[in-house]
């Protein structure tokens, strides 16, 4: 077993720069709160990041492999929020409980709504989807004596005593979940066959159909999956937080993960992830609290760089940068590193 | 009877200021299929625009209308232009870029003149009785501007050559293009339009509604519920869709004075309905390629 991981990284992962990033990448990031003394702030930032970052991967299962362009993914996330901090406040039970029961009404959500999204495409979609969220903001600030209207529900208790503690709890929940997504999103897999399938509704759902597969069936699955995840991070979220108020619902919020997506490149698992670290932890370890310049002017200076990168670099920051590192053998569609003259397994020339 | 007056002038006035900004997002929509979530950032920089002009520089009214609503306009062209134009085939590309436009547009607002609501100074003074309500002039004179722009919209569009070439470009652009349309010039020139349409709108409603930089949004909601009600791409549906919706709206204000969030919730519920079981609306139609 060890001996085999071993091997996978020698041939699979070490010849191939991405990967060898990625896997660097997520050791640092359990290693070094060990090793390095990280003051509350940055480490409080952390761990939004791990949480924001599943709940950008989920909504670019749904929309960027599936192609059901959600706007309103801020739905799974406030009502996995809303869930937990209820449950909590009214039945006193403990985020351990919680936080599953709220990821489950979450998923739920995801299929209940799967269902009027069924007849429309498009720019309709996205609209009808942009509503949900909305209509929940109206009816927790209309009914405020339950839900505690604008201030939301305040003294939730922590995931865990420490800033620490709570950060790798975030940490390793958000490795499983992207994981998990990675897999059943991986259109070459030969265990599963969600991937391939997500990715032909996208191309041509009709083309889809006609070759006998269930869309519908596939379709809730992708909204029960984006549901489940995104259901986890909103709980996650108002747990170290502390307070599940009305901003887990409002469209910026939706538009956040749509942003971070399209800012590290869509359709790839490791673009949320790179679009989450750069601009929401880059921005607030620059910003500290909205006490300089960088932190006043946030929303402004992340507003812009989307415009910037839709223009510039319309796949994406990690996609773009992966294109420059790596480039795939013509022959064996093996992928290799951008400097190689020739690929590492069957010596076909690169260029 | 006040109480019915109230309503009329009320429904009347809000109807008409959505009816501005829905016929232009929807005649965007039915020409480039963009859903410009920016559209009613340029009704806030329009309203803001006449703050400016006119409270802190102190112009007349005229100047300041000139001036903004050429402004706004021409920010919206080159917004086309050099923004929206090249992004125009892939929605999710489109609609992140509206976003963060208008999300500019509000912190720079935000930056500029901060988080305070403000008002611009009233054009006409004094108060006129009509159904036994005394109405301010003010919205007598937003009311007259919203009539004479609905009726040269619909003369622009049903009598002029410009008309039928946006009509024929919404229907087909390929055979516009083949009989002579210039489609990308047609395309910036809705867009000019729909922009004025959004700051003609911004411009009367900044003496009568609070001014502050997130002012696009509530707006922005009953918008697109309006034109998904109406039919996206039909500037009649639009309208009616407008007055319909503004209804609802004051009625659920008057009777629940405490409902106004729950009037979202109901106009985000007809919209949901009317996208389930008739997605071309009241009037639209639906694009071939949409459906399922």
């Amino acid at each position: 077993m060890l001996r085999r991981l071993l091997k996978n990284f020698r041939f699979s992962v070490l010849p191939v720069p991405g990967r060898l990033i990625a896997v660097i990448f997520f050791a640092a990031l359990f290693i070094i709160p060990l090793i390095l003394p990280i003051p509350p702030y940055h480490m409080l930032v952390l761990t939004f990041t791990c949480i924001f970052a599943m709940f950008a991967v989920s909504w670019d299962l749904l929309s960027g492999y599936t192609g059901q362009v959600n706007f309103g993914h801020a739905l799974f996330f406030g009502v996995g929020a809303y869930c937990s901090a209820l449950l909590h406040k009214y039945l006193g039970w403990q985020p351990g409980v919680t936080i599953p029961i709220g990821a489950i009404v979450a998923t739920f959500t995801g299929v209940v709504t799967c269902f009027p999204a069924l007849r429309l495409r498009g720019p309709y979609l996205s609209l009808l989807t942009m509503a949900f969220p909305l209509m929940l903001l109206g009816m927790v600030i209309a009914f405020k004596d339950i839900t505690g209207g604008e201030y939301g529900i305040m003294g939730l208790p922590p995931i865990a005593a420490t800033g620490t503690a709570q950060y790798y709890i975030c940490l390793i929940v958000m490795t499983v979940a992207v994981l998990i997504m990675w897999k059943l999103t991986d259109a070459g897999s030969k265990y599963v066959r969600t991937g391939l399938i997500f990715h032909a509704i996208r191309e041509d759902e009709i083309a889809a159909r006609a070759s006998g597969i269930n869309t519908i069936r596939y379709k809730l699955l992708a909204f029960a999956i984006g549901g489940l995840f995104a259901g986890i991070a909103g709980a996650l979220y108002v747990h170290v937080l502390g307070i599940a108020g009305p901003s887990t619902l409002v469209m910026t919020m939706s538009f956040q993960a749509v942003i971070w997506v399209a800012f590290g490149g869509i359709v790839s698992i490791y673009g949320p992830i790179v679009g989450v670290f750069i601009l929401y932890t880059l921005l607030h370890f620059l910003g500290i609290g909205g006490q300089t310049f960088i932190g006043r002017n946030q929303m402004l200076i992340m507003s812009i760089v989307v415009i910037l990168i839709l223009l510039f670099m319309p796949e994406g920051v990690a996609v773009w940068v992966r294109n420059k590192l790596e480039r795939e053998c013509p022959r064996c569609k093996l992928t290799n590193a951008a400097w190689r003259k020739e690929c590492r397994a069957c010596g076909a020339s690169l260029h | 009877m006040p109480l019915i007056g109230r309503l009329i002038i009320q429904t009347l006035l809000k109807g008409g200021v959505y009816g501005l900004l829905a016929s232009g997002f929807s005649l965007i929509f039915g020409m480039a299929h963009i859903i410009n979530l920016a559209h009613t950032a340029f009704f806030m920089l329009a309203a803001y625009g006449m703050f400016y002009f006119m409270r802190e520089l102190g112009w007349g009214a005229a100047q300041a209308i000139a001036l903004t609503l050429v402004g706004v306009t021409l920010l919206g062209l080159l917004a086309y232009r050099f923004l929206l134009d090249r992004v125009r085939q892939h929605i999710v590309a489109v609609l992140l870029m509206t976003i963060a436009l208008a999300l500019a547009f509000q912190e720079v607002m935000l930056l500029a003149f901060g988080a305070h609501f403000q008002s611009a100074p009233t054009i006409i003074a004094g108060f006129t009785r009509i159904l036994g309500v005394s109405v301010p002039n003010q919205q007598l004179l937003t009311l007259g501007i919203v009539a004479v722009v609905m009726v040269m919209l619909w003369l622009l569009l049903t009598k002029t050559k410009l008309g039928v070439s946006i009509r024929a470009t919404a229907q087909d652009a390929e055979i516009a293009s083949l009989m002579g349309i210039s489609v990308p010039r047609t395309l910036l020139i809705t867009m000019g339009i729909a922009t004025a349409l959004a700051a003609v709108a911004g411009i009367s409603v900044a003496p009568l509604w609070t001014v502050y930089p997130e002012m696009w949004t509530p707006p922005l909601v009953m918008v697109m519920v309006i034109v998904v009600l109406g039919g996206l791409g039909s500037t009649k549906g639009s309208f009616i869709g407008a007055f319909i919706i503004a209804l609802v709206e004051n009625l659920v204000i008057f009777f629940m004075p405490s409902g106004s969030y729950l009037a979202t919730v109901f106009a985000l519920l007809a919209m949901v309905i009317v996208l389930v079981v008739r997605p071309a609306g009241l009037f639209g139609t639906i694009f071939e390629e949409e459906k399922l």
